[in-house]
């Protein structure tokens, strides 16, 4: 076989369904309590600090690190679990999931060992919001183009420069972020980035918010000016952040947050044709469960691979790629669904306000994080196409 | 599939390698490849591995068992082991020997029902039996008063109209006109027509996430070898993102056919969970075999709209399996019932139950 893909279907075991079970405890205790409204996915304020501590005292953020750090060296596959329930019960994990997920990790794998024992344990109890400094204006697919520049001075480095899109960087404590340190080479176009910790809400970082056409106000524009980030902050080699990057792809790429991120249209909808549904209805929800239940065996399988040690770079490409392409027809497949919903159902104008937030955020899961064009460059890399 | 660690299929797999060879059997054109073939399976005793021991079989896993449809779906493989291996399995249930030769089950389709007398004669029509032409044998699950049979029918008792399905295998209607069965006995408790409808089901989905497997494979290295405008088309981008949908959806194939086959190799039973799995599997299958199929198409060109080639092998097969033991329109429908009845706030714990 030329390309030898494969999704085993793991099982996922006894201990995360305890855990489960933990969790959507949890998660019920803080609906009662008013934390956030399951059925509200377009609140104005996604940020939730309080219930980011708490998180954290359950022992859900950085479970799979080393104890030394806070974590717990738990599985991958508990991880998964809670990051699964947390997204459809939609709680407000902005604070903390880009941490959990993505930062800890690379600080773990290049941070010098005092800042992972500053920073890490402050993770795990959910106290800090991270922010990823990877776009600029001129530099989006291509990320190799940055500019924004680290010029070496004493100590340190400064920063002079503006990244762009930057989710969260109006509430994040710290970005990790790729500065220009020199020219590329001839040889090698890559050459030349470096990746930084960098510690925001100091004096030469201004943060300017950007709407969104959801109407919410989630992402930003961060200009450096003559930002001072010491040696010590340098994560991995000087020059070399591209040989850095791959791997950290696989852990974003394939969660359940990038098929799920419209769900909860679809389970409105279930309500809405109720208990009796005409041919139509029950076909189209048949159709849309069966993707949903693959997918979710997809990204499962990944998880297993990742528990495994295994870099699963095309196969997590393969998750997002689909994934996301679903949760964005989503909405509208529910909407061609809800157009045969009774006037008289209970939850009809939940259904509808939910639609409307859904079908307005639709356009950006196939951008962020990587665009479906960009990915499916990663996966003909991987079929021996290029 | 584990195809390395699994003797069953590496079995399998050596014999379709030296009897089945795709480019091979397609220029035979007095398929003159089959005897030989089918021989070769059965002296592997691999028709009946769903059959234990002492009722005739070789008795290896289900799990076992799915693995081997999967290979046979990477050769398209067109000789009755499929269904031979499903009528022994349906036989199995109810403690009947299987003899030897082909055999194909009845009903495949979830409309068609047939019916147990009084008298214990069998009537009723089954469409779209694959295979039925070529059986010696059909296991039958059958309805009386009582609850279900299953029943072994000498093929030669009911009364045979042949069709070709779309990928020109044998799909024929089988009418049973007051047949007295060889044998016949209960079903187990709490297995009916549906049930063999999933099995049935996701033995075809692990087929076509095979055929599926072939056709990117075949795909990607005809894109490295093919020209045009003094390039390898595998450069060209369109081609290069076409064939990483090819990959996601024969990713997603074999992903959801594996797992309903790992639910069903390890279920206790037939619940909502093995439901949702084995339905999921039928139906995004399906879907696979319409998309895949083209994106496969359309990177050949006119070349792969020949019979000459190997191609419509794969693709046309993956499209006729579609049609048996339920369609994705048929599966949706139930599965879409099946999630309206638990409700709306049961769905995610479904979804999440594994
Ligand atoms: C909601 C949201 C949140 C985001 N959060 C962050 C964040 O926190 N941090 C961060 O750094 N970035 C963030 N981004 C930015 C995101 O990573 C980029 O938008 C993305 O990488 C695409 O870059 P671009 O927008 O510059 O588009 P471009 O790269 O200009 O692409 C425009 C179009 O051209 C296509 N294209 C580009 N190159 C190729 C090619 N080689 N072949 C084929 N097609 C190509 C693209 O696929 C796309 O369709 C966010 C974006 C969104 C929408």
């Amino acid at each position: 076989m030329t390309a030898a893909l494969r999704f085993d279907p793991i099982r996922l075991p006894e201990k995360c369904e305890q855990l489960r079970k933990e969790v959507r405890a949890f998660l019920a205790e803080e609906i009662a309590a008013g934390t956030f409204d399951p059925h509200k996915p377009n609140r104005e304020d996604t940020d939730a600090p309080e219930f980011s501590r708490r998180v954290g005292a359950k022992g859900w953020l950085g479970m799979t690190w080393p104890k030394k750090y806070g974590g717990q060296e738990r599985s991958f596959l508990e991880r998964y679990v809670v990051t699964e329930e947390m997204r459809v019960a939609n709680a407000p994990t902005r604070r903390f999931f880009v941490a959990d997920r993505q930062s800890g990790p690379v600080l773990i794998k290049y941070a010098p060992e005092h800042i992972k024992m500053d920073i890490l344990p402050r993770i795990c109890r959910g106290e800090i919001c991270f922010a990823i400094g990877m776009s600029e204006p001129n530099s989006g697919s291509d990320l190799f183009a940055a500019k924004t520049r680290a010029t070496k001075t004493d100590g340190g480095y400064l920063i002079n420069g503006t990244k762009i899109w930057t989710s969260s960087a109006h509430i994040a404590d710290y970005m990790i972020a790729i500065f220009r340190t020199s020219q590329p080479t001839k040889e090698n176009r890559r050459h030349g980035l470096t990746q930084f910790l960098v510690k925001m809400k100091q004096p030469g970082i201004q943060v300017n918010p950007i709407g969104q056409i959801t109407g919410q106000y989630e992402f930003n524009e961060v200009v450096f000016t003559d930002f001072f980030v010491p040696d010590d902050h340098v994560l991995g080699e000087v020059d070399g952040a591209w040989k850095q990057a791959t791997s950290e792809l696989a852990y974003e790429r394939s969660g359940p947050e990038r098929f799920l991120e419209t769900y909860y249209v679809l389970t409105e909808l279930v309500r809405a044709v109720g208990s009796n549904p005409d041919t139509r209805s029950a076909e189209g929800i048949g159709r849309l469960v069966a993707q949903l239940h693959t997918m979710r065996r997809m990204s499962v399988s990944v998880a297993g691979m990742l528990q495994a040690g295994k870099e699963p770079v095309v196969e997590a490409s393969i998750v997002k790629d689909i994934g996301t392409v679903w949760e964005q027809q989503l909405p509208h497949r529910v909407r061609d669904l809800a157009a045969f919903v009774e006037e008289t159902a209970t939850n009809r104008e939940t259904l509808e306000r939910q639609l409307d937030f859904a079908i307005k955020t639709a356009p950006k899961l196939t951008i962020q994080g990587g665009t479906t064009e960009v990915l499916r460059g990663i996966i003909a890399r991987g079929l021996g196409l290029r | 599939m584990a195809e390395s660690d699994n003797i069953v299929v590496e079995t399998a797999e050596k014999i379709f390698a030296d009897l089945a060879d795709p480019q091979t059997i397609n220029n035979d054109k007095k398929n003159s490849w089959q005897a030989p073939l089918w021989q070769a399976l059965s002296e592997a005793g691999l028709p009946l591995s769903w059959v234990p021991d002492d009722l005739g079989g070789s008795g290896a896993s289900l799990a076992d068992g799915f693995a081997l449809l999967n290979a046979a779906g990477r050769f398209a493989i067109a000789v009755p082991l499929a269904e031979t291996m499903l009528a022994g399995w349906l036989l199995a249930q109810a403690k009947i020997a299987s003899p030897e030769g082909e055999m194909t089950v009845l009903p495949a389709s979830p409309k068609d029902r047939i019916t147990l007398d009084a008298d214990g004669s069998l009537s009723g029509r089954a469409r779209g039996v694959p295979y039925a032409k070529a059986a010696k044998h059909f296991a039958v699950l059958a309805h009386g008063k009582d609850g279900a049979v299953i029943a072994l029918v000498d093929a030669g008792k009911g009364r045979i109209e042949s069709g070709l399905n779309v990928g020109y295998d044998h799909s024929d209607t089988v009418t049973l006109d007051k047949v007295q069965p060889v044998t016949l006995k209960p079903a187990p408790d709490g297995f009916d027509q549906t049930t063999l409808m999933l099995v049935g089901g996701v033995a075809r989905s692990l087929q076509i996430a095979g055929a599926l497997e072939s056709m990117l494979d075949i795909s990607v290295r005809y894109s490295n070898e093919r020209v045009a405008f003094e390039k390898k088309i595998s450069k060209f981008q369109a081609v290069q993102h076409n064939l990483a949908r090819l990959a996601g959806e024969s990713a997603a194939a074999l992903a959801a056919a594996t797992s309903a086959a790992d639910a069903i190799a390890n279920a206790t039973g037939f619940n909502d969970e093995v439901y949702l799995e084995a339905a999921s599997a039928k139906i995004r299958c399906a879907e696979a075999a319409e998309k895949g199929g083209a994106i496969a198409h359309q990177v050949h060109g006119a070349i792969g709209f020949t019979l000459e080639h190997i191609l419509h092998r794969y693709s046309l097969r993956a499209l006729a399996w579609r049609d048996d033991f339920g369609s994705e329109s048929h599966w949706a429908v139930e599965l879409g019932k099946l999630v309206a009845t638990r409700g709306a706030d049961e769905l995610w714990p479904l979804v999440a139950s594994r």
